[in-house]
């Protein structure tokens, strides 16, 4: 009697997997809970119940406070600085890559197989690697504690993009180009006047992942930028938040809020595109 | 040339709109940013690596030429090196595995479902999207630090007694560092995800008439199907693993007692704390020789264990 017929033990077992799965949910996103509710936590809060997840009471104090930033300069230099570098980079680097992919794609040139191995190749080569005499080498120019070597770079494709755009120009039936072709176009009036609009997915795409590496990226900020007014916000809030130096742990946990808010809102804005880029290329996101 | 087809068109036109047109101008034309991108910031750095990895340079006086002084010292006195070698294996061989074990357990538990299924997918992306960020690295210190909330847990199961720093202690910083990367599987799983469905629900049809159960199935079917995506997630994962800087470099900084001296921060130590560029170098070209060695590894066994579907259409 106490057996329990088909419909009822699959019920059973959703309702299992469901409380299992929110549980691991809540696992999965308690970092990010953590940092968020800290951030309306009163300093005493803080102090007395480190790891209670909520607040006691909520506190709006914590973003006023470290807001007020260091050495001088406040959390709007570094948001701006960071806003900065992530457009001028990001226009460069998709503009460039759609560029580039068409070429790929869709020109029957000389060399063009083995360009495209020494793209995919550049493609899987990481760039820590060649940091030394990049540094060295932008140095030269006198681009150190500048902007210019995080943004220019970027105007050359970018390898990753290259082949997320490329792949999704092969998908485009090549009919259009024909069509356009015996109707008097050229190559390059192709490329703006037919191609451009079809990939705006691709572009989206890549808009998105080139916003938050560029974004997240503390690698070279940390190399180039010397001057703490120079500072993005990656490389400023590691500053902000040394062990060593920080006594308003509120301050330092709204500022990490507010550094992570801009991905995580294109996250949830542009999910879908994210979702196909990764599926396609299966990059890293 | 056979196929300039552009130029024949355009034939009764100026020689500069041939030039213009002809098909070799439009490709170097849309592709030339690449090329010189490419010539400029990879291999005139690639060459000028070389060169700085034998000489002693600081970066600022000019470089001295030393040979193979550089590589020899990596081998032999200096033991920070050899343990940041050992480290880095460590870390990736536990980190990409683990991470593509749980990326493949959550895409097959959200492998189909509606709106909710889709939500858990979300959120279970959602730490791979901000776990690069200095955001995370920052939450994660505390957490596994003194009295943070995975000190608490260990207290309660009764694993650990008193205060307990993970971070702090160099038996245990280095898996602080490792379920930080594993905590990040979302992209392999959204790759899974579509390697999951690209695999006929007829397979596993004839399968349940055949009367295996679905260990079997995932053994026999879902494994060897999806096995080109878990060579393609390797290749890329395990390049990223030795690529790995941020989380080690803020979380615990290499330490304690160079634990977590991962090989990217070493390598950054040593070329830009220290300013011993052309040590820095030679350590970036074994780098290159490593990732390059264990690359054409996992191409050489595929044929054992990667199985392709015959190109022959559906």
């Amino acid at each position: 009697m106490a057996a329990l017929n088909y419909t009822q033990r699959k019920k059973l077992g959703r309702g299992i997997f469901h409380v299992v799965v929110i549980f691991l949910c809540f696992l999965m996103t308690y970092p990010l809970l953590y940092m968020v509710f800290s951030s309306f936590k009163t300093a005493q809060d803080i102090f007395q119940r480190p790891n209670a997840l909520f607040p006691q009471e909520f506190t709006l104090q914590n973003f006023p406070n470290g807001w007020r930033g260091f050495g001088g300069y406040t959390f709007s230099t570094f948001f701006g600085n960071s806003i900065f570098v992530t457009f001028f980079a990001v226009v460069g680097q998709i503009a460039s890559s759609a560029m580039v992919a068409y070429g790929f794609a869709r020109c029957n040139f000389k060399g063009r197989s083995i360009w495209l191995a020494i793209m995919i190749v550049t493609m899987m080569m990481p760039a820590q690697i060649l940091i030394i005499p990049q540094y060295i080498m932008f140095n030269n120019f006198g681009w150190v504690d500048t902007f210019l070597p995080m943004i220019v770079p970027g105007y050359f494709g970018y390898p990753f993009f290259i082949f997320l755009i490329y792949q999704f120009m092969q998908g485009i039936p090549r009919d259009l180009d024909e069509a356009a072709f015996i109707d008097g176009c050229s190559k390059y009036g192709i490329f703006t006047k037919i191609i451009l609009p079809l990939i705006k997915p691709a572009l989206i795409t890549a808009m998105i992942f080139a916003i938050y590496w560029k974004w997240d990226d503390f690698f070279s900020p940390m190399i180039y930028l010397s001057s703490v007014k120079k500072y993005t916000i990656s490389i400023a809030l590691k500053m902000f938040t040394d062990p060593s130096s920080v006594s308003d742990w509120g301050a330092a946990y709204a500022m990490a809020t507010l550094s992570v808010l801009p991905v995580i809102i294109i996250f949830f804005c542009f999910q879908k595109y994210l979702v196909e880029g990764i599926s396609t290329t299966g990059m890293k996101g | 040339m056979s196929q300039s087809s552009t130029s024949s068109k355009k034939s009764g036109q100026s020689k500069f709109s041939r030039f213009l047109y002809n098909d070799n101008t439009v490709g170097y034309f849309f592709i030339g940013l690449f090329v010189i991108g490419f010539l400029v910031f990879t291999v005139y750095p690639l060459f000028m690596s070389l060169y700085y990895s034998m000489t002693k340079y600081d970066g600022l006086s000019a470089p001295q030429w030393i040979g193979l002084r550089n590589y020899i010292r990596m081998f032999t006195t200096d033991i920070r090196y050899k343990k940041s070698l050992l480290t880095t294996f460590i870390y990736v061989f536990t980190s990409v595995p683990l991470r593509l074990i749980f990326a493949l357990i959550v895409a097959m538990m959200f492998k189909r479902g509606g709106r909710v299924v889709a939500a858990y997918r979300t959120l279970f992306y959602l730490p791979s999207v901000i776990g690069g960020s200095v955001a995370v690295a920052v939450i994660w210190r505390q957490l596994w630090g003194y009295g943070g909330i995975i000190n608490k847990a260990f207290n309660a199961l009764g694993l650990i007694e008193g205060d307990f720093s993970f971070i702090a202690s160099s038996s245990t910083a280095l898996s602080t560092v490792v379920v930080l990367a594993v905590w990040q599987f979302g992209s392999p799983m959204l790759v899974f995800l579509a390697g999951l469905k690209d695999i006929p629900t007829s397979y596993y049809e004839a399968a349940e008439v055949d009367g295996a159960n679905k260990w079997q199935q995932f053994w026999k079917i879902t494994l060897p199907c999806l096995s080109p995506v878990i060579f393609f997630n390797l290749i890329n994962q395990m390049i990223s693993g030795f690529m790995a800087f941020t989380q080690a470099y803020i979380v615990t900084r290499g330490g304690p007692n160079d634990a977590t001296n991962l090989y990217v921060v070493y390598l950054f130590e040593r070329s830009f704390t220290s300013r011993q560029m052309g040590y820095g170098s030679a350590m970036a070209w074994v780098l290159i020789v490593i990732v390059g060695i264990m690359t054409a590894i996992l191409f050489n066994t595929q044929h054992k264990w990667v199985f392709y579907e015959s190109k022959g259409g559906k």
